[in-house]
């Protein structure tokens, strides 16, 4: 019983520690979305081809987050 | 979450997930390959949307199009665009495919936004095939354009030579992680989102229940609002970023040369 | 909360199975309806929709395309009008330059030929006049002469003088003379 309720513990614990990981990928796209408006400001001229880049990137950033949010639910729902 | 419901009695009933239950329409029967469930109406729903849009929209031909004629016309020179853009001339083969994917998702994401509806594509079965069929036939389409030189796509040329073989490994390692995270970036995204607002809208008949929810309530439906407008958003973006991704893979078998 | 409570929560909990979407049994069909929606939707966009889109949007740029060209076309002939009329005004300006000369020309050759007509008429007039006007001259001598003799002789007559007919005309000749 000690076990069963050490493990419905750990797996909330682990659910909010798996969602920390989101953080990350917030700072990943602001830096995504920062750098391309910067870059975009200098040469504006530019900005409009490279729009594509700009959401594969945080696409890219954003799946890690999305990663993290997954374990979380998992922790929460199917473990 | 057992906390809360013992403490209000007969509690905040938190069921994010409930909202993604595979159910048959009729009866309530198991569910077998063939059975007409939500997931067969919500899939029909779109592609109802999308033949009204794509077909019935464009069916006067007129040579100034009108608004519906406009957003096909609109749909196509945008994907068409991007398939030639990433792609080149050689891309154009599968644009039909392309914009069958896009438009799919799209439609699938904004009809799942509608009140009690269900979204096909926060299902890892239904983005899983979808990522499947793009990595196998990219794979495909690799090797039978390209042969053995395919393979150079993980033999990064411009890397000094002791670092290739590294390269390689990682190379060959995000290449299998493609069709992984370009699955679970639709449906977590769909899910999340979802599922959030999901949370919130438990939070709203706090009122009725306790003195806080004079401040809960309040809170929880603007944030509902919030979500919602930006699920909006990410709906339109993710059936984006699949199709852009899609893009993306389908240029490295068509020019594996980095 | 004790554990015996925990414990019932936990199986409670676990029994409807968790994520939906890892629900395997449940598989088989999404994955049939998807794929019969992919296959509805592509078939649809590529036999009907894509090529019906591709044509409007074909036609809409052969229009655009054929109106400018006609746009070039009437330009190009009404620069090759403006062309030809410019032409047609230089030649006719020349044209007429050239009737001008010619005219003139002819004008000058008639003038130049009653002029000479005209002198040589009043060439002739004049040595006639002058002929006759000599002899006129030569007459009025004469008659001047014989004149100035009868009245010479009567006027010596009328004197009482007796005049030599031959004294007379002597004397009237060298008078005259002098």
């Amino acid at each position: 019983m000690e076990i069963v309720a050490a493990a419905v513990l750990g797996k909330y614990i682990g659910a909010g520690l798996a969602c920390i990981g989101m953080a990350g990928a917030a700072i990943g796209v602001g830096n995504v979305a920062g750098n391309f408006l910067a870059g975009a400001l200098r040469n504006p001229s530019a900005a409009a081809g490279q729009t594509a880049t700009l959401f594969i990137g945080i696409a890219f950033a954003e799946a890690l987050g999305i990663f993290s949010f997954l374990v979380a639910l998992l922790l929460m729902f199917a473990v | 979450m057992a906390e809360t419901g013992a403490e209000h009695g007969e509690g905040l009933s938190f069921h994010p997930m409930d909202q993604f239950i595979v159910k048959p329409l009729f009866g309530d029967g198991p569910v077998h390959w063939y059975t007409i469930t939500n997931v067969t109406l919500w899939m029909a729903l779109g592609v109802v949307a999308v033949i009204l849009l794509m077909v019935t929209g464009a069916a006067r031909r007129s040579i100034v199009p009108g608004r519906a004629q406009s957003i096909a016309e609109l749909t196509y020179g945008f994907i068409h665009k991007m398939v030639e853009d990433i792609c080149g001339k050689e891309g154009l083969k599968y644009f039909p495919y392309i914009l069958t994917v896009f438009l799919f998702i799209l439609f699938a994401n904004f009809l799942g936004l509608l009140p009690m509806a269900f979204t096909p594509t926060s299902h890892i079965a239904v983005t899983g095939l979808l990522a499947l069929v793009v990595f196998v036939s990219v794979t495909v389409i690799g090797f039978v354009k390209n042969g053995t030189h395919f393979l150079e796509l993980f033999w990064v040329k411009s890397a000094p030579l002791a670092l290739r073989p590294i390269l390689a490994v990682i190379e060959v390692i995000s290449y299998f992680v493609r069709p992984v995270s370009h699955s679970i970036r639709l449906a977590g995204n769909m899910m999340a989102g979802h599922a959030v607002i999901k949370v919130f809208a438990a939070f709203a008949p706090l009122i009725l229940m306790s003195g806080i929810g004079v401040l809960v309530t309040p809170l929880s439906i603007v944030a509902i609002v919030a979500m919602y407008g930006l699920e909006v958003l990410v709906a339109f973006i993710q059936a984006y970023v699949f199709t852009i991704l899609t893009c993306v893979y389908l240029k490295d078998a068509l020019h594996p040369a980095h | 909360m004790d554990n015996e409570e925990l414990a019932a929560e936990v199986a409670k909990e676990s029994v409807p199975a968790g994520m939906p979407q890892l629900d395997f049994s449940s598989f088989p069909n999404q994955i049939f309806w998807l794929v019969v929606a992919l296959v509805v939707t592509y078939l649809v966009l590529s036999r009907l929709a894509l090529p019906r889109i591709s044509a409007i949007l074909a036609e809409r740029q052969g229009s655009i395309a054929g109106d400018i060209a006609a746009a070039e076309e009437y330009k190009l002939k009404a620069k090759e009008a403006e062309a030809a009329y410019e032409k047609a005004l230089a030649e006719a300006r020349n044209q007429a330059q050239k009737i001008v000369g010619e005219a003139r020309a002819e004008i000058k050759k008639d003038l130049d030929a009653a002029i000479a007509t005209a002198d040589e008429k009043i060439a002739a007039r004049a040595a006639e006049s002058e002929a006759r006007i000599g002899e006129i001259r030569a007459g009025a001598l004469a008659s001047v002469r014989s004149v100035a003799q009868d009245a010479a002789a009567e006027i010596v007559a009328a004197l009482g003088g007796k005049a030599d007919a031959d004294t007379v005309a002597a004397a009237v000749a060298a008078r005259v003379k002098g």
